[in-house]
């Protein structure tokens, strides 16, 4: 299982990059926990300073944007 | 260039709806569908160029590119950073403190700050295309140049103390590069995208701002700004920037406002000053700014760019009438 964060203030991306991650996961059939991390501290832990960002098993793989969903299904498979 | 979106207004307005074009709601109208018409076109193109040939100039490489330079290098490439990365205001909070961890001095970040929301590509396009060149490069001239004055402002002034204390506190990791897909298939997605979201995030901005303008352009007689804002008139300027603070906008959207303006003869700096006023200072922006700045520095922040901008109003309306 992939333990995936959302880092993210709580800002209508944010959101929506987690309800796309749950739903590209859900359509590839790959099991996943989605978190969202709205700790400002907890965010730039990651090296993130452009919210929504995203973190796959404690590895920042995106910042800034809500992500493609090409990018999505690269990090799911 | 841009003759073709005034003759679909002339024929949308005059022949279609058969309105005259000597009439107020005849010339509102055709403020109206002209500017539309030609700010989303251009809107869309900008934005999408911009898109295809990202730069991936993202908050993190600013960052690392600006922290350690000297002053007379990091304020320059600060404000000037702050013009062309693209970020979302709410983002501003992890950037500051970003910024302050690598070494950043306060006032560089600031002045990244202030000439972000002022100044970027499609608004300075738009303006030239309303305006003209010469006004939108003075534009682009005086909010550097502003940016850089309230930076070293608040330098000077030492105001780090109104920093919230937990900001100095946060430890920024390190994050991997992002590996970037340069296939044109990914580049037009990917520019597409940016269509999307950020026509998607102004367009309400633009069309208000288009309303007005159409409005002060068919309805308000030039008399009445020859009154009330002709340079003679001392109050104009800190009356513009006064009424600027607690509007908000996007700045491309304040534009038709500036068009319609200045097709009445209100002086230039007069104009610029209300536009740098809507665009720079704002209360969302405040809001979101207040999680890492103390209530004072924000009051201190909004007095300096005040004072900023009507010298900048005051300077343009006497070297350019």
């Amino acid at each position: 299982m992939k333990t995936i964060k959302v880092l993210g203030s709580g800002c209508k991306k944010c959101a929506t990059t987690a309800d796309l991650i749950a739903s590209k996961a859900a359509e590839m059939g790959v099991e996943v926990a989605i978190e969202k991390v709205t700790d400002m501290g907890a965010i730039m832990g990651y090296g993130v300073m452009s919210t929504p960002g995203v973190v796959i098993d404690e590895v920042a793989v995106h910042s800034g944007s809500v992500p493609t969903a090409a990018a999505i299904e690269g990090w799911l498979s | 260039m841009f003759a073709i979106f005034t003759r679909l207004a002339d024929w949308l307005a005059y022949d279609l709806m058969q309105l005259s074009a000597d009439s107020r709601l005849g010339s509102a109208v055709h403020f109206f569908i002209e500017d539309v018409t030609k700010i989303f076109f251009l809107l869309t193109l900008i934005v999408f160029s911009i898109g295809f040939f990202r730069s991936m100039l993202t908050p993190e490489r600013v960052r690392k590119v600006v922290a350690g330079r000297s002053r007379a290098v990091s304020y320059p490439m600060a404000v000037g950073l702050g013009a062309v990365t693209p970020f979302c205001s709410c983002s501003s909070v992890p950037l500051f403190i970003g910024f302050l961890e690598a070494g950043i001095p306060l006032g560089v970040t600031m002045a990244f700050l202030i000439a972000s929301p002022m100044i970027n590509e499609v608004a300075v396009v738009v303006l030239a295309a309303a305006v003209g060149w010469k006004v939108a490069m003075l534009y682009v001239a005086a909010g550097l140049t502003v940016g850089i004055i309230g930076g070293l402002a608040i330098e000077f002034f030492k105001l780090e103390k109104w920093v919230e204390e937990y900001v100095w506190k946060i430890r920024m990791g390190e994050m991997p590069e992002q590996a970037m897909d340069t296939g044109l298939r990914a580049r037009l997605d990917y520019a597409w995208g940016q269509v999307k979201e950020i026509v998607g995030r102004i367009w309400k901005y633009v069309l208000v701002g288009i309303a007005l303008g159409a409005f002060l352009h068919g309805f308000i007689p030039q008399e009445f700004f020859i009154k009330y804002a002709s340079v003679d008139n001392i109050f104009a300027v800190p009356s513009a920037v006064l009424i600027g603070i607690p509007l908000y906008s996007n700045a491309t959207g304040v534009i038709p406002i500036v068009e319609a303006l200045m097709a009445k003869g209100v002086p230039i700096g007069t104009v610029l000053a209300l536009m740098m006023s809507v665009a720079a200072i704002s209360l969302p922006e405040m809001i979101i700014l207040r999680k890492v700045l103390k209530p004072q520095l924000i009051a201190t922040f909004t007095g300096i760019l005040f004072v900023a901008f009507i010298g900048v109003g005051y300077l343009f309306n006497s070297l350019l009438v």
